[in-house]
């Protein structure tokens, strides 16, 4: 019988890795969101098109491919970058590609009547955006992002690839030197879907708590 | 590094050998998925409350892993079991299973968008069970989630690169080996990434095309 805690620790020190990967990837994603999803909707065209090729392209090309380009190819042009720096930036270019486009459809699908009231307020278009249009888009993108999010840490799993120590490539070690297949890939199962069924909550939470008081205002 | 144009055509007979096992990895994949989410949504329905249940929490717990994770487990846990798998029918059952459990909404939502009125109507006319389903709800239902299974079908193209982590010979493990024999890495991996793209390019025009004959545009 093999003791199996001190492979339980490896697994969770990967556990570490993925969950900082999850945030750090997320938080890119949510930024690349918001500024190619506003990008597509501005006012000039030069920008709209920037910002559709980067989503056309992140979400063409697939994110495995994404990030041995990131971790190869990159060095190859001058820029060095970790595994961890190289999976971070391509978990949040590619998520962040496939969020843009939530944020703009949740924008789009905001009436035009409050546009109209904007200006009649005599908001600047910031403002407008700011005050008016986001606080109701971003309700109607929580539940997708939620989705995105769980991609996202399902997306970690690849970088065990480039050789970043997370859970499954903690796993693959604990298979080598154990021989045992059935205990870590089990145990990395079960905690990504624990991981998931955590987004899929705290969302839920958020999204209640963000929709409180306005009953009767969101149809 | 420069580009080498030579050193692209050296290594494109090999890149296409890995296309072909790409493709083919995509379409067996594809069929299982289609069936796998048929019985999945069907299980889901199941009058019996218990098979409904635990279908479910099986699809979500395949939905909130990932494919890399439940690759390496068919892969490496299932022999141990004995089950011996070739490492291209393992990565077909794991993109078919996690696919599955995708195209399961598919079908469900399709399913749930029939009338009322036709199940009236097949009852009213006595028809069985089966035949409610294959001669009504089916051809009515189908039709409309053509665009979204293909949308499915799209992204697990772009997943198939995962299956070279089980030493399955597509296009990425192609083109790896071939970075790896003459340590260029530039043209191997931009070539995998432009072929992606251009095939997902494809792919959006003929998606566009089959939501225009099939109608019903999602947003």
């Amino acid at each position: 019988m093999i003791d199996w805690s001190g492979y339980l620790s490896l697994i969770l020190q990967g556990a570490v890795v993925t969950v900082q990967l999850t945030v750090m990837g997320s938080a890119l994603a949510l930024v690349m969101a918001f500024l190619a999803g506003l990008g597509r909707l501005s006012r000039f065209a030069a920008l709209r098109w920037l910002a559709t090729a980067y989503i056309e392209f992140f979400r063409g090309t697939s994110i495995f491919v994404q990030l041995f380009f990131a971790y190869f190819v990159l060095p190859f042009a001058g820029v060095s970058l970790t595994p961890l720096q190289a999976g971070v930036l391509a978990l949040g270019l590619n998520v962040g590609a496939y969020a843009a486009e939530v944020v703009r459809g949740a924008i789009q699908s905001i009436g035009k009547e409050q546009y109209e009231a904007c200006i009649a307020l005599n908001l600047s278009r910031w403002q407008c955006m700011r005050r008016i249009i986001i606080p109701q888009a971003l309700l109607v993108m929580l539940p997708t992002f939620g989705n995105n999010a769980i991609e996202l840490l399902k997306a970690t799993s690849v970088v065990s690839l480039i050789s970043l120590a997370d859970m499954t490539f903690q796993a693959n070690i604990v298979r080598s030197q154990t021989g045992n297949t059935l205990f870590p890939f089990t145990t990395i199962l079960i905690l990504y879907f624990v991981f998931a069924m955590i987004i899929t909550f705290s969302m839920r939470a958020l999204e209640r708590r963000m929709a409180r008081g306005l009953d009767g205002v969101r149809n | 590094m420069e580009w080498d144009w030579n050193f692209v055509w050296q290594i494109m007979p090999t890149l296409i050998e890995g296309v072909k096992i790409t493709i083919l990895a995509t379409l067996l994949g594809s069929m299982l998925a289609a069936v796998v989410g048929l019985g999945i949504a069907l299980g889901r329905r199941s009058p019996n409350r218990i098979v409904a249940r635990s279908i479910g929490f099986v699809a979500e717990f395949i939905r909130g892993t990932p494919l890399l994770v439940q690759l390496y487990f068919i892969f490496y846990v299932l022999p141990d079991i004995g089950i011996l798998l070739s490492p291209l029918v393992a990565g077909v059952i794991g993109l078919g299973l996690h696919y599955g459990t995708y195209t399961a909404e598919v079908y469900r939502a399709g399913i749930d968008n029939v009338p009322r009125g036709q199940w009236e109507a097949a009852k009213a006319c006595n028809l069985s069970a089966r035949q409610t389903w294959t001669r009504i709800i089916m051809p009515q239902a189908i039709p409309p989630m053509i665009p979204a299974l293909a949308n499915y079908f799209i992204a697990m193209f772009k997943e198939t690169p995962l299956l070279s982590a089980i030493t399955v010979l597509e296009l990425m493990n192609q083109a790896k080996s071939v970075a790896n024999t003459y340590y260029r890495y530039i043209e191997p991996i931009t070539l995998v990434g432009a072929f992606f793209l251009a095939i997902s390019l494809v792919a959006v025009v003929l998606l566009r095309w089959l939501e225009h004959r099939y109608g019903r545009v999602e947003r």
